[in-house]
């Protein structure tokens, strides 16, 4: 039997409910191993996050990244109005490769990359926010 | 080595006074009484022992007639050398002459407009012409222009190609503007510098051949500057990784399988439940909120053919599938192929994976046995299996761990479908018994009857034959088993077919290739996926062979190759779904036999994997802990209602502790919660009560 070794503790809802006096280890934001979300910490876009998919590293990876660096970077009153050419760029590119990029999605391609922004943007400022979860899909 | 003389001369008269000065002292400190012991240590070599003067002038003879012949020696060497090469490469550019000269000169300074069609004497003949000195990187341009359209300056910088040929520095300044592979050669190769030389001209013969007729297809690249060997999941993450650090990056996937990269857990799971009766060709399957995608990471338009490689303005990852490396070459920083081409390489990734192991016993049981018997591993065993499946009466599957168990499953759900008997056999008490603790694995077993399989616990096989159209397993201890076909999930043995060749460490506890925190074996050479032995900073050397763990590793390996340098720290988890009741994510080291604390609530109906994926809307986990798809969530109308389940352990957490600190955790039919998970491993604190630590992960809640 396994008894000696595993314990096994039974818990209704009401034994879980004062919270829980675990203690964790602080967060360091700057830690350097730590992954990243969208955003890092210098402001700079991660284009190595598992959120962004594919999209910096096919074929239209050059003009995605174009595109969303100024957007990015825009300061202007409407966001990304001064990146209309990257962005058409990019809508060329994508449609040479319809595979890759389904047409249908065009509009929500601009609105992902804005929900990326926003959820790198929560990621970064929650400091240790996992990006390869769930959680962060789940809001587009 | 006049140089040398001169210096020496001005040295002498120098030793000479300092020697002076130092018998000087010693006769002081003789005056005060000090042993003379002490002081020959503070002499010049040429000063003591008087007569000074004629020692010293032989000294200086000898020294300087070894610097004289040294340096006459090294200076024939040195010519004996250059006269070589430059034979060879006259030889070399006298053979792509013969050839119909093309429009496309490479040494133009804009070699972009160059069309891929490319190649050969015209430039040849041009850059001869122009250049005399530089015959040497003519021999580089027309072997270049032969293989691949004149790859175009925009490429990765020059660095890491240099890596290649790096003491070959540039002669001709139209040369210099060239196709950036090769770092353009010098006009004086050295002694040192000729052997990595050597290499690429031995390279470049083999594949100059190729393009003999005048049309001149294109020939694959004989440089990458991203080697990766092996085509799975490993080798995907660190091309993504790679291609979204390096701007341009070029990146060649060698694979010996004749399939684009594509992700394995959908074959012991999600393909199985598919409705769609063509799923073996498409090998598309559909998550439980409907939405499809297929096993393939990234259908073909997504890579670049191998022959465009080179030239491809911004890039690319190229597959080169069908192809295996047998042999590398760490000092040349190249592979060989089965088909005998070299390809040389700047930074290369060992992505090799493993191979299924297999019980001796059915081995050494004969051709009819082994016929009848799969090793399930890739996408053509999914097929066969398949096909098996609907064709036998009886499969049985040993092996009680993830594959075999996953496989169990799968076959049972089908065998209420087509009345087939499956069953499955393995040492442990219940399925996943190295795994989970007696009581869950006990739980678990009985979750698996329920799908359809007959459970043949603490089995071990004895002999299997043959017999009367059958095959035969006989157990130690005397019970038998007729079936027609078996699966066996027994384990994966850890591909290091390289490690002789190219000299690399394999690890004798784990298997694999041994490297380190940063997934490195040796300079310019990283391994990462199931074939590798690494440290992991947190919980120790090991080897994972899970989905996840080769995306981690292999994005890692990615950033690495692109000179970040970070150690392995972000934990890559694993998860299991038995069916429709049961499933779970695990982190860490879940190992049974280390002392584990379980905490559980009640489940409810709202807490299986399906309903996770339906509520959640992101569809199965081997997509959302990896990469994110723009997703609808899909509205869930009424909540569930609330069920009692009579079995006790429905869902809760499972610590697995060493020496008293938490270093696995299951999930149990508990889902989204990886991120606290991992926090928990990471920070490898000692918890007194974990049940205070089990209230973090919300267990009654959805």
């Amino acid at each position: 039997m396994s008894y000696w070794k595993d314990t096994i503790i039974f818990v209704t809802k009401e034994d879980h409910e004062a919270p829980s006096n675990a203690e964790l280890v602080e967060e360091d934001p700057n830690d350097p191993y730590e992954e990243r979300g969208l955003i890092l910490p210098s402001g700079e876009i991660n284009w190595n996050c598992p959120c962004l998919g594919g999209m910096a590293s096919g074929p239209c990876g050059s003009e995605f990244k174009e595109a969303f660096s100024c957007f990015h970077y825009s300061k202007e009153e409407v966001k990304g109005s001064e990146c209309l050419d990257q962005f058409r760029s990019m809508q060329e590119c994508m449609q040479r490769y319809p595979e890759l990029y389904p047409q249908e999605d065009e509009k929500d391609e601009k609105d992902k990359q804005e929900q990326a922004t926003e959820s790198g943007a929560n990621a970064a400022s929650e400091g240790q926010k996992d990006n390869d979860t769930t959680e962060s899909e789940v809001k587009s | 080595m006049l140089k040398c003389r001169a210096v020496w001369r001005k040295l002498a008269p120098l030793a000479r006074s300092a020697s002076t000065q130092c018998r000087h002292n010693v006769k002081t400190a003789l005056n005060n009484g000090r042993r003379q012991a002490f002081v020959p240590a503070t002499h010049m070599s040429t000063g003591p022992a008087g007569g000074g003067g004629s020692e010293n002038t032989l000294y200086v003879v000898l020294v300087g007639a070894a610097c004289l012949g040294g340096g006459a020696y090294a200076y024939m060497t040195v010519r004996g050398d250059s006269k070589r090469y430059e034979e060879r490469i006259s030889e070399l550019a006298s053979r792509s002459a013969k050839e119909a000269p093309e429009s496309q000169p490479p040494v133009a300074p804009e070699p972009e407009e160059a069309a891929p069609t490319s190649e050969e004497s015209a430039p040849v003949a041009e850059l001869s012409g122009e250049t005399e000195s530089a015959s040497e990187p003519v021999a580089e341009v027309p072997p270049e222009a032969v293989e691949e359209a004149p790859p175009v300056v925009e490429e990765a910088p020059p660095e890491p190609q240099a890596e290649v040929l790096e003491a070959l520095p540039a002669v001709v300044e139209s040369a210099a503007e060239e196709p950036v592979t090769e770092a353009p050669p010098a006009a004086e190769p050295e002694t040192v510098q000729e052997a990595p030389t050597e290499p690429a001209v031995t390279s470049l013969p083999e594949s100059a051949p190729a393009p003999e007729p005048v049309s001149a297809p294109l020939t694959l690249p004989s440089h990458a500057p991203y080697l990766l060997i092996g085509g799975g999941t490993a080798s995907f993450a660190a091309a993504r990784s790679i291609r979204a650090r390096d701007p341009g990056a070029k990146v060649l996937i060698v694979t010996d399988e004749p399939n684009l990269p594509y992700m394995r857990p959908p074959l012991s799971k999600e393909l199985w439940f598919s409705d769609d009766p063509s799923v073996t060709e498409t090998l598309r399957f559909k998550q439980w909120n409907g939405k499809e995608r297929s096993i393939y990471f990234q259908p073909s338009s997504f890579y670049v053919k191998p022959e465009e490689l080179t030239s491809a303005e911004n890039g690319g990852v190229a597959v080169l599938t069908g192809k295996k490396v047998i042999q590398m070459d760490v000092r040349g920083n190249k592979v060989k192929l089965d088909d005998d081409t070299e390809i040389s390489y700047d930074k290369c990734l060992i992505g090799t994976g493993g191979v299924p192991r297999n019980l001796q016993v059915i081995e050494k049981a004969g051709d009819e046995v082994m016929n009848r018997t799969t090793l399930f591993r890739k996408i053509e065993d999914f097929k066969s299996l398949d096909n098996v499946s609907r064709n036998v009466k009886s499969i049985t599957i040993i092996g009680g761990g993830f594959l075999g168990s996953e496989l169990a499953c799968a076959l049972g759900r089908r065998s209420s479908e087509t009345g087939l008997e499956v069953i499955q056999m393995f040492p442990e008490k219940g399925n996943m018994g190295k795994v989970l603790p007696e009581y869950l694995s006990n739980w678990t077993t009985e979750k698996v009857k329920k799908e359809g399989v007959r459970i043949v616990p603490e089995a071990l096989v004895k002999s299997v034959a043959f017999k009367e159209d059958k095959l035969e397993i006989l157990l130690k201890d005397g019970r038998q088993v007729k079936t027609d076909h078996i699966v066996a999930a027994v384990g994966l043995e850890p591909n290091v077919d390289l490690a002789k060749s190219a000299g690399l460490e394999v690890d004798s506890d784990f298997g694999g290739y041994r490297v380190n925190a940063e997934l490195q074996a040796r300079s310019n050479i990283w391994v990462a996926g199931d074939a590798a032995c690494f440290y992991d900073i947190r919980l120790g050397r090991r080897r994972v062979e899970h989905h996840d763990h080769a995306v981690v590793s292999g994005r890692l390996a990615g950033e690495n190759m692109t000179g970040a340098n970070k150690p392995y720290w972000h934990q890559s988890m694993f998860w299991s779904d038995l069916g429709p009741d049961v499933g779970y994510e695990a982190i860490g080291i879940v190992d049974s036999s280390l002392p584990t604390v379980g905490v559980f609530a009640k489940a409810t109906s709202k807490d299986t994997p399906k309903a996770a994926t339906e509520q959640s809307g992101t569809g199965i986990r081997s997509e959302s802990e990896t990469e994110a798809t723009a997703v609808t969530p899909v509205a869930s109308s009424t909540p569930a209602p609330v069920m009692e389940h009579k079995d006790e352990y429905g869902k809760g957490v499972i610590f697995y502790l060493r020496d008293k600190v938490v270093v696995g955790i299951i999930l149990w039919n508990v889902f989204n919660r990886m991120p606290i998970a991992r926090k928990i491993i990471k920070d490898g604190e000692e918890h007194a009560d974990l049940n205070e630590v089990a209230k973090l992960f919300n267990i009654h809640e959805d």
